[in-house]
């Protein structure tokens, strides 16, 4: 896997607020078909690393190669004609309009002006059924009526939609029970698995090592660590977490 | 390939599945206009039974145009409530639209029809002004509609100047309220009605069917169409007897002509948010504001634009105003702003914004209508419409406030 071109690759890229300094020269890669957890204390960099790829708040220096051309992310258009999506903690979806309007929200496909609804239908719900999405009935459902579960499948489905090929997933197990997180992994799974690369931030270790492919470690702006989840341990990690341990030579 | 798939559309089974699909939904807190519908035939019942004038073909032509104002408004409104904002200005703008179309004709000779376009286009550009304040400067729309309903009541008295009524003589502008179409018209109208919804709902079921989905069972369609035609058919016959207080010296029979305008903004209206991109953005912003601006949608253009609907709206009831009193006054539109509010609501859509259609705002105007003229005819005092017309106000918000607090509980 390593042999293959990242799809994303950051090079000691940095980014202060003001005398603040959020990210310390950090590097960063992604691989398509792996889920790469990005893990790290609160006040690490996690959510500022995300932000410069979502193009929401761009970094201040450092390089950014996608599919190993240099590029620019300074908005969230760039990011996402690029591929790149975020499913925010939050999600994002308008409670009154149901699936299929959720997952096509701002990008709705019309004919002569007028929405062809059958053809978003039909493919919110391919789209879900290439996932094996089995917990949705209906595309039809309002948003409303979802489970927390539901809700980010709905969210990540509408990621893949698009064929993106960056797929980023803010905390998605932080407000679910147990067997729905079982089933959002799941997903994330598939996710790699079809081919996208998928970082997921995650403060749940154990979802971190059931998922992930490789753990990259923030403390205080520094990457302290990027291992293979077969080379290393929970404990280790919360070593790296913590900062009572550094890795010696970072690959990133 | 729908058949294959786990994922279903909700649309699969026979007539029963839907009902019961439907049950569920009521039950969940999606009532849409059910309970005003309901409300409506119970009051009618009352009315009826307590005055047989109410069922006369008279009455019934009264209220039609009693409603129609006050429903054009609150169509207007509903695009407004959708969004989760309110406009309160609504109602002097169209007293204020009436009055450049009054002064316009009367004062300097214009010819109706541009008088018509002045009123409208005054409509438009304050839905534009009040639009950008709300969402560019970022004031709520509360606040903005309320300055706008002081200020204008102030600009009336400026605009119908010292006489304080001016009388409106242009006949076309009085037929839209006052004079019935020729009776072939009626079935002429219920037809292209008939024909207009049997058409789209066939065009969007091959529609579905050509991307490979499964629509809701014909039955459904032929049910609805069949309601439509018999109640229509039914409409137009009591319309086309003989209402006149003195037949042999001026017949009156017919559908008046603001019903033909009233449909055509309800059918345009519905189209828009239910067909369009733009309408689906209205539901959106409503429903999540953020969520939308974030997934590319320009929030602040549809802010605008639906002020402007509204306004329009307001317009076009301005010159429906103006046609019923044969006049305008100083005071005109000042008190119908709440009853169309009031309509909207008690007919199906959220103050909290993002549910509602028009046609709700149409059933809760005659909801409000009909308790106004019901009553009348009892003979009660007239300070009770009010009274009642609040307190079924105040229990349509309950039922919105719950339903809210239910379908959030659901998730």
């Amino acid at each position: 896997m390593s042999s293959k071109t990242p799809v994303i690759e950051l090079r000691e890229v940095k980014k202060s607020f003001g005398p603040v300094e959020v990210l310390k020269g950090v590097n960063f890669s992604v691989r398509a078909g792996e889920v790469t957890a990005l893990v790290g204390d609160n006040g690490a960099g996690k959510s500022t690393l995300i932000k410069g790829l979502a193009g929401i708040q761009p970094y201040e220096s450092g390089t950014i190669l996608f599919e190993g051309n240099e590029v620019e992310l300074t908005s969230p258009r760039q990011s996402s004609e690029l591929g790149i999506d975020v499913v925010y903690q939050d999600l994002a979806l308008c409670d009154n309009l149901d699936i299929v309007h959720n997952m096509f929200l701002g990008r709705e496909q019309a004919n002569n002006g007028v929405l062809d609804e059958g053809h978003m239908e039909s493919k919110a719900a391919s789209t879900l059924t290439s996932l094996s999405v089995r917990t949705v009935k209906s595309v039809r459902q309002k948003v409303a009526r979802l489970s927390g579960g539901q809700r980010q499948t709905v969210a990540i489905a509408r990621a893949v939609l698009w064929n993106n090929k960056v797929v980023i997933l803010d905390e998605p197990t932080a407000a679910l029970g147990v067997a729905q997180t079982e089933q959002v992994l799941q997903l994330v799974r598939r996710l790699a698995d079809a081919g996208k690369a998928v970082i997921i931030i995650s403060h749940n270790l154990q979802d971190v090592f059931t998922v992930a492919d490789r753990i990259y470690v923030l403390y205080l702006g520094k990457m302290t660590a990027a291992v293979k989840k077969s080379e290393t341990s929970q404990s280790d990690v919360v070593a790296y977490i913590t900062g009572t341990k550094t890795q010696e030579n970072i690959e990133a | 390939m729908s058949n294959q798939n786990s994922v279903q559309t909700g649309n699969e089974g026979s007539l029963l599945d839907s009902f019961k699909d439907y049950i569920v939904r009521v039950r969940g807190g999606e009532t849409g206009s059910l309970p005003a519908l309901l409300g409506l035939v119970i009051l009618a019942t009352i009315f009826a039974v307590a005055n047989p004038i109410f069922l006369k073909p008279i009455n019934f032509a009264n209220l039609l145009t009693q409603t129609a104002t006050v429903t054009t408004l609150a169509m207007g409104l509903t695009f407004v409530l959708l969004l989760g904002e309110i406009d309160l200005s609504a109602g002097v703008t169209a007293g204020l639209s009436a009055g450049f179309l009054a002064v316009s004709m009367f004062n300097y000779g214009v010819a109706w029809p541009i008088a018509v376009i002045i009123a409208i286009l005054f409509g438009m550009l304050v839905g534009f002004l009040v639009g950008l304040l709300v969402a560019k400067v970022g004031i709520p729309s509360f606040v903005v509609t309320l300055a706008a309903f002081l200020a204008f009541q102030g600009l009336q008295l400026v605009v119908i100047g010292r006489g304080g009524l001016i009388g409106i003589d242009a006949p076309p502008i009085l037929a839209i309220m006052n004079k019935p179409m020729p009776l072939i018209f009626g079935w002429i109208l219920l037809i292209i009605v008939f024909i207009l919804y049997v058409l789209t709902s066939l065009i969007s079921r091959r529609q579905r069917s050509a991307s490979g989905q499964v629509s809701k069972p014909i039955s459904i369609l032929i049910a609805k169409s069949l309601t439509l035609l018999v109640v229509g058919a039914g409409v137009v016959t009591f319309l086309n007897q003989e209402r006149g207080a003195n037949p042999a010296v001026t017949s009156l029979k017919g559908v008046p002509w603001v019903v033909p305008i009233v449909l055509i903004l309800l059918a345009a209206g519905t189209f828009v948010l239910n067909r369009t991109k733009f309408g689906r953005h209205v539901y959106a912003v409503g429903g999540n504001a953020e969520a939308s601006r974030r997934a590319g949608i320009r929030v602040d253009r549809v802010r605008i634009t639906v002020f402007m609907i509204s306004s329009t709206f307001a317009g076009i009831a301005g010159i429906l105003l103006a046609s019923r009193q044969a006049s305008v006054d100083a005071a005109a539109g000042r008190s119908i702003v709440l009853s169309a509010i009031a309509a909207a609501v008690v007919g199906g859509v959220s103050l909290f914004g993002g549910r509602g259609r028009l046609s709700d705002a149409v059933i809760g105007g005659f909801v409000i209508a009909i308790i106004d003229n019901g009553l009348g005819l009892i003979g009660l005092a007239s300070g009770l419409n009010l009274a009642v017309t609040g307190a079924v106000l105040l229990l349509a918000a309950t039922a919105d406030a719950i339903s809210r607090r239910k379908s959030r509980a659901g998730s």
